[in-house]
């Protein structure tokens, strides 16, 4: 099955989407990860505040098999926290790119987005 | 390498998501585990269960030798008849639970689990090398040759008479498959091929498990999806098969069951019969059920929100950890995380207050009566 690649958002190798807007970035995880992970029945979310590092694991998505990490693809301090996947994690499933986003953060060194992958780069990667 | 059933192609070809379990290539799901669940719980699943291991015990003095090393009391189970039993070491603890079949007067089929086949097998030869009437025994492993699958769900009576038309040949003998009652199971012949189908399985559902020559279970796997459409039968994975039985608390070897554990300890002492003469580890299984085990293996159900519950994660009572997640998931049925645990004999009671250990924070968690779920 293909996957949803938006063509205005950056990727990170290990599934998760970025989507800028000037010093913030709001972080999700891709269509192709929802879909590989199926029924998503938990999202454990970073606290408001916390200090993360890019590639550092911050929120733990759950499908019914499994508990999987996933990494924020940025370095910055968590400014946002979206309670709406939290209280209703299919979300994740039903709009991986919408309301179905993780957390907001405010970058602490944008120069990290140019490592990122664009969408072709990783629809390339996921076989798309 | 990984062992693939023949079933292998047409799981490809239903787009299903091959993982490794028990040393075989087994798809985990197709459309997703929730969709699978729901759909045996509501309508018609088909899995496949061709890893799973088939035995032969015949001989006039099979009953003696089966009687003497399973849990279980052979004697109550007439031809086409089926029953859930044990094998256990000296010392009570699980080498595998297992279904017997007895096919003919002295004939009995054991389907075992896919990752203590070799084990089982082993463990019986060695008993039957030293058994007294070891010549009036034959025990034929035919794993390789045979395959099965399990077709479960409230709306498989409405197809399965299509697929197994007419009257059984053998075992128990019906004028239509559905005449068969739960744990009886009698033989049809498929293209001239004998099968045998029991209404058995592992779901909690009504449903039919058959076992057949890997020649023919292509067959009557595409055979099942075309007529079964009528039932709205989907192909369901092994994903869908843990947490359809977890929800019904059936035990999973590996999970509650492994050769620590006796079935005393697991709560599956109604199936071992101690008063049918010895057998091996009746002694300790016998002063167990006397004294009482030290750990016993409950259901639970988590009661406030929080990530699902699973293997291995701690059970905590007054603070201190006291057992261990055996079994655990988020319930597609019941949308609540649901579980087994084994904890010390004190907590045992449903309504008992337990919390689990889920990455570093205590969740509150209650144990509940056996299977946690039921049908409305």
């Amino acid at each position: 099955m293909s996957s949803t690649v938006p063509t205005e958002l950056k990727y990170a190798k290990s599934h998760e989407w970025v989507r800028v807007s000037g010093d913030r970035a709001v972080i999700g995880i891709t269509d192709h990860a929802q879909h590989e992970l199926t029924d998503i029945v938990f999202v454990e979310l970073p606290a408001r505040g916390r200090v993360v590092r890019a590639g550092e694991a911050c929120a733990v998505v759950e499908s019914v098999k499994t508990a999987s990490d996933t990494y924020s693809p940025v370095s910055g301090e968590i400014i946002g926290v979206n309670q709406a996947v939290s209280d209703n994690p299919a979300l994740v499933n039903t709009a991986p790119y919408g309301d179905g986003w993780f957390y907001e953060v405010k970058l602490s060194n944008p120069a990290e987005l140019a490592a990122l992958m664009d969408a072709s780069t990783y629809a390339a990667q996921i076989g798309g | 390498m990984l062992k693939r059933t023949p079933l292998f192609e047409a799981h490809q070809r239903l787009g299903g998501k091959l993982i490794e379990f028990g040393g075989w290539e087994m798809p985990v799901q197709y459309s997703s585990i929730v969709d699978e669940h729901l759909c045996v719980r509501r309508a018609a699943g088909i899995f496949d269960i061709c890893h799973m291991g088939e035995v032969l015990v015949s001989g006039s003095a099979a009953e003696t030798f089966l009687n003497q090393t399973l849990t279980n009391d052979v004697r109550k189970v007439v031809v086409g008849q089926g029953q859930y039993t044990l094998m256990c070491g000296e010392s009570g603890g699980v080498i595998d639970d297992l279904y017997l079949y007895r096919l003919a007067d002295q004939e009995y089929l054991l389907i075992l689990n896919a990752s203590r086949i070799e084990p089982d097998v082993s463990w019986l030869e060695g008993h039957l090398a030293r058994f007294e009437d070891s010549s009036r025994v034959s025990l034929r492993n035919v794993s390789e040759a045979m395959g099965a699958i399990a077709i479960q769900g409230p709306r498989v009576v409405q197809f399965i008479g299509t697929l197994f038309p007419g009257a059984s040949l053998a075992g128990t003998g019906v004028s239509s498959i559905l005449e068969l009652k739960k744990n009886q199971l009698g033989t049809w012949s498929i293209d001239g091929t004998t099968v045998w189908a029991a209404r058995t399985g592992y779901t909690g559902e009504d449903g039919f498990e058959v076992v057949a020559p890997a020649s023919i279970i292509g067959k009557l796997w595409d055979r099942a999806l075309s007529v079964g459409h009528v039932g709205c039968l989907q192909p369901c994975g092994l994903g869908a098969r843990d947490t359809l039985r977890t929800e019904v608390c059936y035990p999973l070897y590996g999970h509650e069951l492994d050769e620590h554990t006796t079935p005393i300890e697991a709560g599956l002492g109604f199936f071992v019969s101690l008063d049918k003469g010895d057998f091996v580890g009746r002694s300790v299984l016998a002063e167990q059920k006397a004294t009482g085990a030290t750990k016993r293996c409950v259901a639970f159900r988590m009661a406030e929100k929080s990530a699902p519950p699973r293997p291995g994660y701690g059970v905590i009572s007054a603070g201190q950890q006291v057992g261990v997640v055996v079994s655990g998931t988020q319930s597609p049925s019941m949308s609540v995380g649901v579980g087994m645990a084994y904890v010390p004999p004190a907590l045992v009671e449903p309504g008992t207050r337990l919390e689990i250990e889920i990455r570093g924070r205590r969740f509150a968690a209650e144990v509940v009566k056996k299977p946690i779920y039921r049908k409305a």
